[in-house]
């Protein structure tokens, strides 16, 4: 059946005359979704671990919360300018015959992939793992650090 | 269970206090995940405090409650400028109501890569034992 769409040409089709209207919410729903949810919520990746980048003139710093993992568990790649972290999380079992109170650890395997915006030197990036919090000292190339111009 | 060993991992938020004690000096205290399960002869807790050290934390338990608490020392070198923070830093401290009467001299603490381990030996019951009557 012809029928008069709200932009554009008449139309053939048999398409129910509510698509527009269906499109037009969607899109009002998108922009919902991007307006509310908290503050903590709205720049989260919502992948594990999650990773604080902080960066000096010399390095960028990658800290990540992982308790419970040793330094041999984790795979960390540099490669480019991205760091990629990956592991997994195994909780030791408990004897056959416990019973649980409660159970909010997680285990499982994870994996992440944190992209810098300048040039990295690959070859020196050091970790280090302590008290379960792993940190990763990113040296900058040298053609991305600030230099200090002087005026005569 | 052998289902929980392929699953991928998701973020969960840290979890605030919900109404601490006023602290003398001011930071976010955040309650620490922990498991707890109980065999026989113990009571084991394991949680998640990563960035504790062994001085910086303290273990407490006085008629019937445990109670945790970590300190965490600032790793930022201060010249350092925040490009992304996905997660907050800050005290650990959490309570516990124990059911079971613990043998206090037994337990057993044991920190490693963050992840506090706590033994808490149950008082071995008495045993039932026969009463002799001497006659006399």
């Amino acid at each position: 059946m012809i029928y008069r769409r709200m932009f554009g040409f008449p139309d053939w089709g048999v398409r129910s005359p509510f698509t527009e209207l269906e499109q037009l919410r969607r899109q009002i729903g998108r922009m919902y979704d991007e307006f509310s949810g908290t503050p903590s919520l709205r720049g989260r990746t919502g992948v594990f671990p999650p990773v604080n980048v902080t960066e000096n003139r010399e390095n960028y710093y990658l800290r990540a919360e992982l308790p419970g993992i040793s330094a041999a568990e984790l795979d960390i790649q540099a490669t480019g300018n991205t760091i990629s972290l990956a592991g997994e999380r195994k909780i030791s079992g408990a004897e056959e015959n416990a019973r649980y109170h409660r159970r909010e650890r997680e285990a499982g395997k994870f994996s992440r992939v944190i992209s810098l915006p300048d040039d990295i030197d690959a070859d020196q990036v050091k970790a280090n793992m302590t008290d379960g919090i792993l940190t990763v000292v990113v040296p900058k190339a040298e053609k991305a650090k600030p230099r200090q111009i002087s005026v005569k | 269970m052998a289902d929980t060993e392929s699953k991928e991992l998701k973020v969960k938020e840290k979890q605030e206090l919900a109404t601490p004690a006023e602290q003398t000096r001011s930071g976010l205290v955040f309650t620490p995940n922990v498991d707890i399960y109980e065999t026989e002869k113990d009571i084991i807790l394991t949680a998640d405090m990563p960035g504790v050290k062994t001085k910086d934390l303290t273990i407490d338990l006085r008629d019937d409650t445990l109670t945790l608490s970590g300190d965490i020392e600032p790793f930022e070198n201060p010249d350092e400028q925040d490009m992304m923070i996905e997660y907050e830093v800050g005290k650990f401290y959490r309570q516990f109501t124990l059911s079971e009467v613990i043998d206090q001299s037994k337990i057993d603490a044991n920190l490693s890569d963050g992840v506090l381990r706590l033994v808490l030996p149950k008082i071995e019951k008495a045993k039932p034992r026969r009463i002799e009557v001497k006659a006399g």
